[in-house]
């Protein structure tokens, strides 16, 4: 069926302009204000490529967490009938809105030196999170985590559960259910859901600063690198790794439409 | 053949009904909205625990909590064919079809094949590779028939198969549902709501209704005497339950009928609409069933008009679309009704 054709109103297309246009003045501000002469000298900067490097492998590594773990946990909310759902819910999706660097603190007061599981962790087995990649991993994935909860618990709840009961009565068993029927479904979501994630844990700094600190080539992301050059003056090395974050976020939003379009 | 003793208490509904259907014979589940026939099915597939009771299907027991028996529903040599089809969205109509096949370990190109020759039987050729979306519902109500068939289950429900149909082509699938079940040797169970569907599709008809069984006969016997309510509704005739006393008929709710045929005790009463003259003045005669009441409803059914009268007893009259005018029946108020008592028929409920 054709939608009627909205008719033309001034108002609303001036602050969609508008709305549009304040998203693109800062991208406008990055480009034209980079280094352009010395791009590669700076991008190519020991600094710079552990950054990245250090960058995409933690924020992969802990995407990869959010889906092994986030997954079951997103099938029993929106499956599992269980007490207190509601407040595990909540609970597990509070970093979403907590301001990271209170996530920080509380990661440290849980799992950090002298934290109630990271001390005895650190007595028994010697391993320490904080200031280790480790402890970026885990900052990322606390952060991260919860936006593949939700939008995996969602893709659960709006698919229409009775086909799964269609696809039994064909005679599929549990497991050929979630794989011909359930995970295709809900494959948009999880994709989606992969995505938000990665970014958001690409994006990480707050909880990332204090839990894990700031060691070059250690536990310096790409965000914590763009920070401590702006803020010591290096503006040149700042604009030039922010803009490499731009490019690859693009690259991310492209690949994740032609994933989740492909089914 | 199918032998089902079904018991469950769901929140709102205890169901509680027994039956058997012997194989190539289709079994006909009549009921309102909210009385059994859908939690009838998903019990027989294995979706719903029975409480109590037993289904055995040619002889292999499929469910018996008594036993602790319980196959799971893709255990079962059952096809079901829901009332919204239910086809997988992101899968072809071939997949689709070939769903069961494969997943009862049939070999990716045989179970194409065979699907792709069931299609045909139902004259889907040129649609394998059509997603579910872009089908009209006449063809998705065969590609739902073709899957659910192409398994040669031992038992075959259909649930609703006709309702969500446009009436522009129910006709045309109605008739082709009927030959492919004419040729089913599987024990056929079909829900439906609309009595249609029950005397042209089934063989012998159950009528349910708040989850258990009211009557049960071939169509004929069922619409000849009904037994319920909702079954005389829907033939569209009169039925009167009370108490016979000899030829005088004893109306439970009030009133009083004479009969031609003497009967004792409780008794069901048939009266056909078209048998019931209405007048706006008490008729002149010896004044035997004949009574007033009130016009409460005035309703046109093809090229008749029938009116229901809230006397004592209520009953539906049916006359020409002209009376609607000349008794001025559109105004309401009181009108008498007469009842020959050869135009009664009696039959014990």
């Amino acid at each position: 069926m054709d939608q009627e054709k909205q008719p033309f109103n001034p108002l609303l297309a001036l602050l969609a302009a508008l709305a549009a246009l304040f998203f693109v003045f800062p991208l406008i501000g990055l480009i034209t204000g980079a280094p352009w002469g010395h791009m590669t000298s700076v991008i190519t900067s020991k600094t710079s490529l552990d950054a990245l490097g250090l960058s995409i492998v933690a924020s992969l590594a802990s995407t990869v967490i959010a889906l092994a773990l986030g997954f079951p946990l997103a099938w029993l909310l929106a499956r599992g009938r269980f007490r207190g759902k509601g407040l595990v819910r909540g609970l597990t999706t509070l970093p979403m809105v907590l301001p990271p660097v209170v996530g920080g603190i509380a990661l440290l007061l849980a799992y950090g030196r002298r934290g109630f599981i990271g001390q005895p962790l650190d007595k028994a087995t010697g391993i320490s999170l904080p200031f280790t990649l480790a402890g970026v991993i885990v900052a990322e994935s606390f952060v991260a985590m919860p936006f593949f909860v939700i939008t995996a618990e969602s893709g659960l709840r709006s698919m229409n559960r009775r086909l799964e009961d269609a696809a039994r009565s064909l005679g599929a068993k549990r497991w050929t259910v979630f794989r011909r029927v359930t995970l295709p479904l809900i494959w948009p979501s999880l994709v989606a859901g992969t995505v938000l994630t990665w970014a958001r844990a690409l994006g990480e700094f707050g909880a990332t600063i204090t839990f894990a600190g700031n060691l070059p080539g250690v536990t310096q992301t790409m965000p914590l690198a763009i920070y401590i050059s702006q803020s010591s003056g290096q503006l040149d090395q700042a604009i030039a790794l922010s803009l490499v974050l731009v490019v690859v976020s693009l690259v991310v939003m492209i690949f994740r439409r032609r994933a989740a379009g492909g089914g | 053949m199918l032998e089902a003793d079904i018991q469950l208490q769901l929140s709102r509904l205890n169901l509680e009904m027994a039956f058997t259907v012997a194989s190539g014979e289709v079994l006909a589940l009549l009921g309102p909205n909210g009385s059994g026939k859908s939690t009838t099915l998903r019990a027989l597939m294995g979706l719903l625990p029975l409480t109590r009771g037993r289904i055995v299907l040619d002889g292999t027991v499929l469910e018996d909590p008594a036993q602790r028996v319980k196959l799971p529903p893709e255990e079962r040599p059952i096809g079901l064919m829901f009332q919204d089809y239910l086809l997988f969205p992101h899968l072809s109509a071939v997949e689709n079809v070939a769903f069961g096949l494969r997943a009862k370990g049939t070999a990716k190109k045989a179970a194409r094949d065979q699907a792709l020759q069931a299609m045909a039987r139902l004259g889907l050729d040129g649609l394998a590779e059509a997603k579910p979306g872009s089908m009209s519902g006449g063809q998705q109500q065969r590609v739902a028939m073709a899957r659910a068939l192409v398994t040669d289950p031992k038992l075959l429900l259909l649930d609703e198969p006709l309702a969500a149909l446009d009436v522009s082509i129910k006709t045309d699938v109605r008739r082709l549902l009927r030959e492919v079940l004419r040729r089913s040797s599987a024990a056929n169970v079909l829900v439906t709501h609309d009595l249609l569907d029950a005397v042209a599709l089934g063989d012998r008809m159950v009528v349910i209704e708040n989850g258990a069984i009211v009557q049960t006969g071939t169509p004929a016997e069922v619409t000849a005497r009904p037994r319920s309510r909702y079954v005389a509704d829907l033939v569209g005739v009169n039925l009167l339950r009370g108490t016979a006393h000899g030829a005088v008929l004893e109306v439970d709710g009030g009133g009083q009928l004479t009969c031609a045929e003497s009967a004792t005790g409780p008794i069901l009463a048939l009266i056909a609409p078209a048998a019931v003259p209405v007048s706006r003045e008490r008729p002149d005669g010896d004044g035997q069933n004949t009574w007033p009441g009130q016009i409460s409803a005035v309703d046109l059914m093809g090229d008749r008009v029938r009116v229901r009268i809230d006397g004592t007893p209520a009953i539906t009259a049916e006359v020409p679309p002209a009376a609607v005018d000349e008794l001025k029946l559109d105004d309401g108020g009181q009108l008498w009704a007469s009842v020959s008592p050869a135009a009664i028929t009696v039959y014990p409920p």
